[in-house]
């Protein structure tokens, strides 16, 4: 079996919050962790590949120092490395990404693709459905359990008040929870291998069947009109009562005055 | 792929997809249709309502009553459970049929699922969970030499975790589409008796390979009311320690009326089901009281509750970024607090009931 799993750099969301000019992050600027929700992905893949033998290609577009996730995914036990680089795909939307993702892939093998629920960063849970599209394979978002049985998966997939036993025709495109797994850590062995393991580097000429028009700033639909830090409403009263019964006192009185009670 | 002004200009409408689960419309359903209707004025356009379903006619009058002046209905045996390839067949056939110029769509584990699909099946742009929407010019302010554009829908959502809000256009794709979380937009006033023109709609169902097979379907069985609906809560975070320990903050709800949320680590340890998490991947809230007691504070749990009228927080560490964001912030042991405040708010309670 052949796994992809998409894994992306984020800006550490507990690290400051840097700006370009044209309002777009500026990533370069700012501490880098693999996405969690990915991180899951490809745990759920390491163990399928424990479970039944596979071969886990993990995939990442991003400026070149993306390769640092890709070498921490080898060390935790993915077998290949491609990072997607190229100053044309920069400023890409969640459309421009997926397309350029969906490229990549073209190029590759595969049975199974994971991504990510969402990234930290962005939040949108777009990428993963939308490369599905573009390859034109079935999609199963939130998932909670992944097993696989012949040329079929299935998964446990989340929604707001119950779950779905989903079973699809391979290959296909799953998006994990973080709640999917406790993702393992690397081994010395295997930090030693990824420090010397190749990575594929592919550019803009290396994307199967995507027209300019789809990539990068000037291929994204969705422009930034205004960006900003976000104005938080200040904090108001805070107390260290000398003991419960105070800070009880405290509280009933504000509710009280608030007529809640 | 960008469209010409002429094409851009055969689009016409806000459309709202009408979530329905079990032949029950979603909540999220009537607060895009007041959001819709909004953004429907400037235009001086209508409100549709897209019902996707199998026998879910019976839903129109609800929808309408809710503010649709349309509803396009498509209703077929493959769309009785929500799965990905029929819903997105359905909701993109109607998009290139009918040209709607706006279309939204719940943020929710369905709409944050179809929404990305059918953007990218109908090749245009899509902005997740959007706080506000409004219709206005792009760029906001004119720039000499480059065309500005009117009656654009601005989307502002935030980025980030929360530190950051972006707002976005969609200048050179139709239809420009939205996702909104639950509790975001208000819905009207229901109009009782209010009729929507009626038009069924079928692009026809051929099974392919991506029509996944749904084996089994096994809702939560929960007679809890529904956390964004409380006017109180009484939300506990990992400080609370243990699932059992909940009930210190359950009998704390039941003193003052409320109910129990959580945050979302509460839920990772499988302490609490999902659909009790607030927060930006869970419930968005604004209740009247929001107790945050054992909770941190972490940018994404705020996000789902800073809108709450008063904010109370009990946290044993004084430096939580919880008290940021509270109105009234105690430092102390909650185990002690809870219980204590429990017993004071049903003395009270009590002493005025007998006044």
């Amino acid at each position: 079996m052949k796994i992809i799993v998409c894994i992306k750099q984020v800006p550490d969301t507990k690290g400051g919050v840097k700006f370009n000019p044209d309002g777009t992050l500026d990533r370069g600027a700012m501490l880098a962790i693999m996405n969690p929700d990915d991180k899951a992905g490809l745990e759920a893949a390491l163990r399928l590949k424990d479970q039944y033998g596979a071969e886990v290609t993990v995939l990442t577009m991003g400026l070149p120092k993306a390769t640092d996730v890709l070498r921490e995914a080898l060390a935790m036990g993915a077998d290949k490395g491609v990072l997607v680089t190229d100053r044309v795909l920069g400023g890409a939307d969640t459309w421009a990404t997926s397309t350029t993702i969906a490229g990549a892939i073209r190029n590759l093998e595969y049975d199974l693709i994971i991504t990510g629920r969402q990234a930290i960063d962005g939040d949108t849970a777009q990428v993963g459905p939308q490369i599905a599209e573009h390859l034109g394979i079935p999609v199963i978002s939130y998932a909670q359990e992944i097993k696989v049985d012949g040329d079929k998966v299935t998964v446990k997939r989340q929604y707001d008040d119950r779950y779905h036993m989903v079973e699809a025709q391979m290959p296909c495109l799953i998006t994990a929870l973080s709640e999917l797994n406790d993702p393992r850590y690397m081994t010395p062995g295997g930090i030693f291998d990824a420090c010397e393991a190749e990575i594929t580097t592919w550019g803009r000429a290396d994307l199967k069947d995507v027209e300019d028009g789809n990539l990068g700033l000037n291929g994204s639909p969705t422009k930034i009109a205004k960006a900003s830090d976000k104005v938080r409403k200040g904090a108001g009263e805070k107390v260290v009562p000398e003991s419960p019964e105070d800070a009880v006192a405290y509280i009933v009185g504000k509710l009280d005055e608030k007529h809640v009670i | 792929m960008k469209m010409s002004p002429e094409q851009i200009a055969q689009y016409k409408g806000v459309y709202v997809f009408a979530q329905q689960v079990d032949n029950e419309v979603s909540g999220i359903a009537f607060e895009l249709l007041g959001k819709a209707k909004e953004l429907a004025a400037p235009l001086n356009t209508e409100v549709t309502a897209v019902l996707i379903g199998y026998n879910v006619g019976n839903l129109v009058d609800k929808l309408a009553e809710y503010g649709a002046d349309k509803v396009i209905v498509v209703d077929d045996k493959e769309l009785e459970v929500y799965r990905t390839e029929p819903y997105a067949h359905a909701l993109s056939s109607v998009i290139n049929e009918y040209k709607p110029e706006i279309v939204l769509v719940g943020a929710t584990a369905i709409g944050r699922d179809l929404g990305p699909t059918v953007s990218a099946r109908v090749e245009t742009g899509l902005t997740a969970d959007c706080t506000v929407l409004e219709i206005g010019d792009f760029p906001l302010v004119a720039v000499p030499g480059k065309e500005q554009l009117h009656n654009q829908l601005l989307m502002t959502r935030p980025a980030f975790g929360g530190n950051t809000i972006a707002t976005i256009a969609c200048p050179d794709n139709r239809p420009q589409m939205a996702t909104v979380r639950p509790g975001v937009m208000q819905k009207i006033e229901p109009v009782a008796g209010a009729k929507a023109e009626v038009i069924n709609y079928n692009p026809g169902f051929t099974p392919n390979n991506r029509y996944v097979t749904v084996k089994e379907v096994v809702k939560a069985v929960s007679d809890v009311k529904d956390i964004m609906d409380a006017k109180i809560l009484v939300s506990g975070g990992r400080g609370v320690g243990s699932p059992e320990n909940f009930k210190i903050l359950e009998e704390l709800a039941d003193a003052i009326g409320g109910q129990v949320s959580c945050s979302r680590a509460v839920v990772d340890s499988g302490w609490k089901p999902k659909d009790l998490q607030v927060g930006q991947t869970g419930k968005t809230v604004r209740p009247n009281v929001y107790f945050a007691i054992g909770i941190s504070g972490a940018i994404q749990h705020v996000a789902g509750m800073e809108e709450s009228d008063i904010i109370v927080a009990i946290n044993k560490d004084e430096d939580a970024p919880i008290f940021d964001v509270a109105d009234y912030g105690v430092v102390g042991d909650l185990n002690k607090i809870v219980p204590q405040l429990t017993a004071a708010i049903k003395a009270a309670k009590a002493a005025k009931a007998s006044n």
